[in-house]
């Protein structure tokens, strides 16, 4: 064979050609090492957190949240399992179709389906409904097949067993908000979760919060879950043990139900608790789970106003409950004594304006006594003019009036103390004698809430303690174990010495024992009640008005209803506030409360010696 | 026909690497296709060693022949092509979207594979006389030009991109290596860099997003950018001493494509770190330094044409290859020679080792 292509010369160039192109492939070779040297062991680090976040799919797992016990250990709130449905975006090719066939049990508003679908990153899991009932459950199971994408999650969900039981102390829990998201960085909160909003469930929110449980599982690159890499289960929070007594909790709403007013039931030996209601209420289970928008905005428009809670948040003149201060300042001033007596003709003249009894033939002959039974207002008033305003302030406010009574919840409100100085100070005018007349049977400008009334009360009952209320008894673990608890607080002592004390006493229990007492419907067979009544003027009624024509006067414009009660009268074991709005007299509409309550409570607690 | 000097003058060291680098293809797609559910994708290496062997056998056969015989026929062998490609772009199977392959009775292959090596044998039997009198000007190029677009032509037709541009490139690098005038190689370079911006108009949409995501990956995270990204986490998570082999976590749960094929050396890097990578391309750098000196040593213009077109088809494959996958260049179907799982490219690459063998061995038979 002969080949033309052997030519040195050109073979030469050639070979220099090569050597350019071994040239050439070894620094090809050292820029892609470089490349590799960059990648493998500078940005190593990035890069394996990369790759691990990529074979890794964390799975947070719902916190078990604390109980709720009542003071006999009864679960007032727990969890209970709850379906929700989710839909993970890219599992689901057909939008529409889901939505056509979910919407036929389910009401959502398509629009919106549709933004949260989209906006979502496809490979999240995003949840589309809480809390569906069996029978949707059974529906979107049964139709599971044309239904790519979509699944439930079983997931623990808050459950207010006795529905609007306690609802203002229990508060509820709903869905964290974006600025509460926002508060609480860095404490494992997630869009989504649960959160304490109101009430206890808000206070104690660290107390009942459990610890998030997760779940690290390789997952390959469609996203499909191949085994669990790491588990931390999710725990319980701590249960909380209240003061509040389920059954007698109970008996208030229900003497409650249809009416607006509060209770607050205290026990006389420690300011604990018992029972506390505000009506109308609301049930907090509808903020947790599916709670609509129409179902919060009747809550919050509503004008009852059941978000309010007006055992605390309500101020109301405290009427003639407020009669105790002012026996007890006459006292403790030496005004009056046992044996002082003045004429209660039906009126009270000062300057040209008559003040009147409520009764209107008046009273005749009253000592303190028969004053504070009959609940006469001419011999107060009598009283109140000589002690002046500043006196009655200063005992108002030895009687707890005008300040917070420190209670757990947040948004108490103080009441009202007027005095000279309050009144320069804020409506800028000087007293009025006049005004003192009216203050002086707990009118005018004074202002209590029922708690405050409530621990009042209590104090006269025990013989002068003013205690701190509290509704939380103990802190529990799940296993029992006790973490905090709770002793009683001392606010203080009422400004009044024993003796006087007793003179009030005597007379309470005259207001329900005394054949015209005010308060003789609290009366109870076999147990000694002691109390008072009161009228919370909502209009200031002119002087010369009827009071027996009330019944006349339209709803909104009726006085409310006061009776502060204890029992037994000798060694007192509950304290009762009762205002019911609207009630018109505190003898005929709130004493029967009262008195239902105590003999509840002494069904549940019997007298042992009797 | 086989001459003892032949036999002699047989470079083994060339098809040894060619042995090792297979061998670890076979390993790293046995470890790549380990944690597939599908059962033949799972014994996906058994078909690659068959490929291994139908290459070897490929590579004795041309081994017998002497390689001076395609100079004879090199521009029949390119007429044949020609009416090859036109077959398959009215014929051919399609796969995903590509008309590429050609059915013989139950053999399926890419003719585009051959049209490389045919090219090659057609440019270097062109320039094969040289130009004793002066260099090569501009219009000694125009029979080169047309030779390459028409297979280039068909072959975007199909279209693969990246075979056509392997065509453009084999036409530019026997324009370097013969004895092109300086003036009009500097013409041609500085033409093609002018030329190079405009072709952007000519792409297709993912053909550009591919460009654009080579620049920055997060653009389309989980679309063009995918494989970029994908890769360089892979191989950057390797670390210097890797994940071990079957360990690496791209591959095996997938977040890795084409795992097995063009993006095998991903697989390598993450399951053998910076260390596994360095011996991979020793491993080639050894086996192009042991060919160029084979060659080299060839006193046949011929020979040293098609045997430096070969080298450097194959060096473009593996840099091309790398560089995509470590996100140096954009991502086209360019597997890895020789250790890319594939049939058509196995074969043309033990053909093509083959044909440097064959030059090598018998360089010391020519006078």
């Amino acid at each position: 064979m002969k080949f033309e292509s052997y030519n040195p010369l050109l073979i030469e160039h050639l070979k220099r050609k090569i050597t350019f192109f071994l040239f050439v492939i070894i620094i090809s070779f050292g820029v892609l090492i470089l490349r590799i040297w960059h990648l493998q062991i500078l940005q190593k680090d990035v890069l394996q957190t990369l790759s691990e976040n990529n074979r890794t799919k964390k799975v947070l797992q719902s916190d078990y949240r604390g109980k709720i016990f009542d003071t006999n250990n009864r679960v007032i709130v727990d969890i209970r399992s709850s379906f929700n449905l989710y839909i993970t975006p890219e599992n689901a090719n057909d939008i529409k179709g889901i939505y056509k066939i979910i919407s036929q049990r389910l009401s959502m508003d398509e629009k919106e389906f549709h933004q949260t679908v989209k906006t979502a990153p496809s490979y999240k899991d995003i949840l589309i409904e809480r809390d569906l009932s069996r029978e949707d459950v059974a529906f979107i199971e049964e139709h599971k097949i044309d239904l790519p994408g979509i699944f439930f999650k079983v997931e623990p969900l808050r459950n207010y067993r006795e529905d609007n039981l306690a609802a203002h102390i229990l508060g509820y829990v709903g869905e964290i908000s974006k600025t509460q998201l926002a508060a609480a960085k860095n404490s494992g909160y997630q869009q989504g979760d649960y959160i304490g909003q109101y009430g206890l469930e808000k206070i104690y929110e660290n107390t009942l919060r459990g610890k998030k449980g997760s779940k690290e599982i390789e997952v390959d690159a469609s996203g499909r879950e191949l085994k669990i890499l790491h588990q931390v289960f999710p725990k319980q929070g701590q249960n909380l043990v209240l003061t509040i007594d389920v059954e007698i909790q109970k008996i208030v709403e229900k003497l409650l139900l249809g009416k607006e007013g509060a209770v607050a039931v205290l026990d006389p030996n420690s300011g604990a608790i018992l029972a506390m209601s505000s009506s109308p209420s609301f049930d907090p289970n509808l903020f947790a789970g599916k709670f609509s928008k129409t179902a919060w905005n009747a809550l919050s428009y509503d004008k009852l106003h059941p978000l309010q809670n007006r055992a605390i948040q309500g101020q109301y003149a405290p009427g003639s409950v407020y009669k105790i201060i002012t026996a007890a300042a006459g006292l403790g001033e030496g005004m009056v004594d046992e044996k002082f007596t003045t004429v209660c003709k039906g009126k009270f003249k000062l300057g040209n304006r008559n003040y009147r009894c409520w009764r209107k033939g008046g009273h005749g002959e009253v000592n303190l006594h028969k004053a504070m039974v009959q609940s006469c207002d001419v011999f107060f008033y009598e009283l109140g003019y000589r002690l002046g305003i500043d006196a009655l302030a200063r005992y108002a406010y030895g009687f707890g009036f005008g300040q917070k009574a420190g209670f757990e919840l947040p948004g108490e409100k103080k009441g009202l103390v007027p005095s000279k100085n309050w009144k320069i100070e804020n409506r800028n005018e000087p007293w009025y004698p006049g005004e003192t007349i009216s203050a002086s049977i707990g009118q005018s400008y004074n202002l209590a809430t029922p708690l405050q009334m409530a621990n009042l009360i209590n104090a006269v009952a025990n013989g002068g303690t003013l205690w701190k209320p509290f509704v939380l008894k103990k802190i529990i673990t799940n296993d029992g174990t006790v973490i905090k608890k709770i002793s009683p607080q001392i606010l203080k002592k009422l400004p009044v010495s024993e003796e006087h004390l007793n003179i009030i006493r005597k007379a309470l229990s005259g207001v329900v024992v005394e054949k015209r007492g005010t308060g003789y419907r609290a009366r109870i067979p076999g147990i000694t009640v002691s109390g008072k009544t009161g009228t919370s003027q909502v209009i200031q009624l002119k002087s010369d008005e009827e009071e027996e024509e009330k019944e006349e006067i339209p709803y909104e414009f009726r006085d409310h209803a006061w009776f502060v009660a204890f029992a037994p009268s000798e060694n007192p074991q509950i304290a009762v506030s009762v205002i019911i709005e609207h009630g018109g007299h505190g003898g005929s509409a709130s004493a029967p409360v009262a008195r239902e309550i105590i003999k509840k409570y002494f069904q549940l607690y019997p007298l042992k010696n009797v | 026909m086989f001459d003892r000097r032949i036999v002699s003058s047989f470079d083994w060291t060339i098809l040894i690497l060619t042995l090792i680098i297979s061998s670890v293809g076979i390993v790293f797609i046995y470890s790549a296709m380990h944690g597939v559910a599908s059962d033949s994708l799972k014994k996906l290496y058994i078909k690659q060693i068959i490929w291994v062997s139908y290459g070897l056998a490929c590579l004795l056969i041309v081994l017998l022949f002497d390689y001076r015989h395609l100079a004879k026929f090199s521009y029949l062998i390119y007429f044949f092509l020609l009416i090859l490609l036109a077959f398959v772009l009215l014929f051919g199977k399609k796969v995903s979207g590509a008309q590429r392959w050609l059915t013989i009775g139950n053999f399926t292959f890419q003719v585009s594979e051959m049209a490389k090596i045919i090219l090659i044998i057609t440019l270097a039997k062109y320039f094969e006389g040289g130009k004793l009198i002066g260099d090569y000007k501009l219009k000694n190029f125009i029979i080169p030009g047309i030779l390459t677009t028409i297979p280039f032509i068909l072959i975007v037709k199909q279209p693969d991109l990246g075979t056509s541009m392997v065509l453009l490139f084999i036409l530019f690098v026997m324009i370097l290596i013969v004895e092109t005038h300086p003036k009009t190689l500097l013409l041609i370079i500085g033409t093609s860099i002018l030329i190079l911006p405009l072709s952007w108009f000519f792409l297709k949409d993912y053909q550009k997003e591919r460009l654009l995501t080579l620049i920055d990956p997060n653009i389309d995270p989980l679309g063009s950018g995918y494989h970029i990204l994908q890769s360089r986490i892979a191989i950057g998570s390797g670390g210097f001493w890797g994940k071990g082999l079957m360990a690496g976590t791209q591959s095996r749960l997938h977040f890795l494509p084409e795992q097995h094929t063009d993006f095998i050396f991903s697989v390598l890097a993450e399951e053998m770190g910076f260390a596994g990578s360095c011996v991979l391309l020793i491993l080639y750098l050894l086996f192009f330094i042991k060919a160029l000196d084979l060659i080299s040593k060839v006193r046949d213009r011929f020979g040293m044409l098609l045997g430096l077109g070969i080298i450097s088809t194959l060096f473009f494959y593996v840099v091309f290859n790398l560089g995509m996958t470590i996100g140096l260049f954009p991502v086209v179907g360019i597997p890895l020679p020789l250790v890319s799982y594939g049939g058509s490219s196995i074969v043309s690459t033990y053909i093509a080792i083959g044909i440097i063998l064959n030059i090598g061995m018998r360089r010391s038979f020519i006078e």
